[in-house]
């Protein structure tokens, strides 16, 4: 066979082949599923699976912007923090002692203080139009912003402390868990709009970097702000939007809530699927392989991307909402980099960027092994432990189990590397149809 | 005078010795930004690896430091160098270079460096374990040195460490060492050709191989020598990794990426900005209070933001650089 012939192939995707390699991997899943139901029992495999399901819907955000944009995003955690943080504090009962004193009214007279300043400095930047020279109004801005920001920050931490010391935390709101969820996606979508609308015009490395540091920023804020959230003394339990535990048994409930993420999750791939095959999806695949020539058939590349970047993160939000509400504690220790992020990521190259079905593949296969992989890594490590000792007379160190779970991170690292070298497009690759 | 004796232990030289270490780190991440044109986020373990080198070493080897008068870990961080060196060579080998030899992106290595950056975690966390460390064992302590100063009426003396000495000496040998080799030497000069255009570089001759080897070399050295000083400094964490590498990239953008100089630059303006946000005001305000009206009234903390926010400062920075000046400060190649 000539090259040419060869290109041609590629070129022009056969109109619809049995699709084999899907059916295959799914049944491969269905059995594995099915297998850890009989060994660990249907409480504990609903749970997994509606574990499985929240992170498919974060790794259906994510495949929005790294595989259909080309996107990288670092800091799925930070979006997912957020979206736990937003269900957390919609659905929490309301706190009385809070709520009557008088010190909601400080808070937001500080809050209007906050505003007030930031007018009064934006102020101060369009002085220039009033003929002062441009010099000294970045002087008066700088200096103003400096001064009204430590006046502003000193009054609120003297609300916040004596919030803290009388009411414990500003409390939730009481509303059903499904406006936290909403919310949770507006506010991760802003979120994305403030950081994508920063870097998307740049390097995609910055975005990278950026979303990285954002991450660990939201985390920071959420565990350091006692006041909002509790921080380290946690939240709990969050009240779910369907039937809890107590009234239906661990298995049903779970059944239920797991019913409600499959339809959270196929409301979402639906949607997705529309927009990848219509006229919109085309453009944001032409701008990821070859943005110039989309630029050149006048695309607005920029707010294309920065459209695709934040419609992920609304994805992630809700995705984390989801998630914070079904453990039912909203812990911000909890939100781990190697669980929020680099597992999502993990989810979306193996089972195929830009390929909806084999996104929820990859979400559900590579949950069910960092799950199995636990008790594992743990078996492993006693093994060798066992030899170690009887062997070389070796005394472990103390802490060999919180070590043991550290070997995952370095198994998640190595699969990284290998799916980037040996399988770029994932378990099933992204099938472009080219109307040759 | 006790304010500014404060002031100068808490901002002068503590800025000064975050900033040395950001800018190591920095000048390693934009010289691999530079050659290979990718943000190469395992910096931040290679030197912690290093780090961890040095304290493994100091463990099998105590008491070598009282011979040289030295304390043992600065009498290891050469060894360590080469051993971070090598592992960063191996590592280019191993999972970077068949990227580039496929073409791909830079998206996708900086992704593949991910994966880079969580095995290396993992098996130093594996082997260290997850609390920290002294570098100083077997008996050995940190020297203080207190300077007090010929005043009337100052009480408290400037306090600076022996390892922070170390490390300012370290930082001037580093900077004018890296200068020398760049402006100097052949394999320096053609360092910086490969980084103005390398098809051009490659076409006059010039071993890009090699290059892409020594800017690993240089790259992992100078990783083990900030780890190093940080450890020395503070204690051995096996898990600053993600909390490093912010202000590091910060640093380099900064200072404009694949550009040295601007790294050197950043690493101390993000340092410095740090520790000025954190460091407390009201201390400095406090003698001059009673000039204040009577309705002013100083507040106990007057920070910008308190020490859990300080990951904040670089961010910042980051954002309002990306912001106004892309390039950096010093007009960087990558944008």
């Amino acid at each position: 066979m000539s090259t040419q012939d060869k290109q041609r192939e590629d070129l022009v995707a056969t109109p619809s082949r049995f699709p084999l390699r899907e059916v295959v991997l799914f049944t491969a899943l269905l059995v594995a599923i099915l297998g850890i139901y009989a060994m660990m029992g249907a409480a504990y495999s609903t749970r997994m699976l509606v574990e499985a399901a929240c992170y498919a819907i974060l790794a259906l955000g994510l495949t929005i912007q790294w595989g259909y944009a080309g996107q990288f995003n670092a800091g799925v955690m930070g979006f997912v923090a957020l979206g736990g943080y937003c269900a957390m504090a919609f659905s929490v009962p309301v706190n009385g002692d809070f709520w009557a004193s008088e010190l909601p009214g400080e808070l937001a007279r500080v809050l209007l203080y906050g505003v007030a300043a930031a007018l009064v400095v934006f102020g101060a930047t369009r002085l220039d139009r009033l003929g002062v020279p441009k010099t000294l109004r970045t002087v008066i801005a700088v200096v103003l912003a400096v001064v009204l920001y430590l006046v502003v920050i000193s009054l609120l931490r003297e609300v916040t402390d004596e919030i803290q010391s009388r009411a414990g935390f500003v409390g939730g709101l009481g509303l059903p868990a499904w406006t936290g969820w909403i919310v949770g996606g507006a506010l991760a979508g802003a979120v994305g709009y403030f950081i994508g609308h920063i870097c998307l015009g740049l390097r995609s490395d910055y975005l990278a970097i950026a979303t990285l540091g954002i991450a660990e920023i939201i985390k920071a804020f959420l565990k350091n702000s006692d006041w909002l959230t509790r921080g380290t003394a946690t939240v709990s339990p969050l009240p779910w939007p369907t039937p809890g535990p107590a009234e239906l048994g661990f298995t049903l409930s779970r059944a239920i809530y797991l019913s409600v993420t499959a339809v959270i999750i196929a409301v979402i791939f639906f949607l997705l699927h529309r927009a990848y095959h219509a006229p919109w999806g085309r453009m944001i695949r032409a701008i990821r392989d070859n943005e110039i020539s989309a630029a050149a058939m006048g695309k607005d590349i920029n707010r294309r991307r920065l459209e695709i970047f934040v419609l992920g993160c609304i994805l992630m939000g809700i995705g984390g909402g989801v998630l914070t509400t079904f453990n039912s504690l909203f812990d911000p220790d909890g939100y781990l980099p190697l669980n929020h992020t680099f597992l999502v990521l993990v989810m979306v190259i193996l089972g195929g960027p830009g390929n909806n079905l084999g996104t929820l593949f990859g979400a559900v296969t590579v949950y069910l092994i960092w799950i199995m992989s636990e008790p594992l890594a743990l078996a492993l490590m006693s093994l060798a432990v066992h030899l170690g000792d009887l062997w070389f007379a070796w005394e472990p160190p103390r802490n060999i189990e919180s070590r043991a779970l550290q070997a995952r991170v370095f198994v998640i690292g190595l699969l990284i590397t290998l799916v980037l070298r040996f399988a770029p497009k994932g378990l099933l690759p992204e099938k472009v149809k080219h109307h040759g | 005078m006790n304010e500014i004796v404060f002031f100068i232990n808490n901002v002068v030289i503590a800025g000064s010795v975050t900033g040395s270490i950001y800018a190591i780190g920095a000048i390693g991440v934009t010289l691999i930004f530079s050659i290979m044109r990718f943000a190469h986020f395992a910096h931040a373990d290679m030197m912690t690896f290093g780090a961890f080198m040095v304290l493994l070493l100091t463990a099998v080897f105590p008491g070598v430091g009282a011979v040289v008068g030295l304390p043992t870990p600065v009498v290891m961080l050469p060894a360590a160098m080469v051993l971070t060196a090598l592992l960063a060579v191996g590592i280019d080998k191993a999972f970077y270079k068949p990227l580039r030899a496929h073409g791909v992106k830079p998206i996708v290595m900086v992704i593949g460096s991910l994966g880079v950056t969580l095995m290396l975690q993992g098996l130093i966390r594996l082997f260290a374990g997850t609390s920290g460390q002294s570098l100083y064992m077997a008996g050995e302590r940190k020297e203080i040195f207190r300077l007090a100063l010929p005043f009337e009426g100052v009480r408290a003396p400037i306090v600076i460490t022996e390892p922070q000495i170390i490390l300012f000496v370290l930082t001037i040998a580093c900077v004018v060492g890296l200068h020398l080799f760049l402006s100097r030497s052949r394999l320096g000069k053609a360092m910086r050709a490969m980084s103005d255009n390398p098809d051009l570089a490659r076409a006059s001759g010039i071993n890009t191989n090699a290059i892409v080897a020594v800017t690993w070399v240089i790259a992992g050295g100078l990783a083990a020598i900030a780890g190093t000083l940080l450890a020395l400094d503070v204690t051995f964490k096996p898990d600053l990794s993600f909390f490093l590498l912010l202000p590091i990239f910060a640093a380099a953008i900064v200072g404009g990426v694949g550009h040295p100089y601007g790294a050197i630059a950043g690493g101390f303006v993000v340092g410095f900005a740090e520790t000025l946000a954190v460091f407390n005001w009201a201390v400095l305000l406090r003698p001059v209070a009673h000039y204040f009206p009577e309705w002013l009234e100083l507040p106990r903390t007057l920070a910008f933001v308190g020490t859990e926010y300080k990951i904040v400062v670089p961010f910042f920075i980051l954002v309002a650089i990306l912001v106004w000046r892309p390039t950096g400060i010093f007009k960087g190649k990558v944008i």
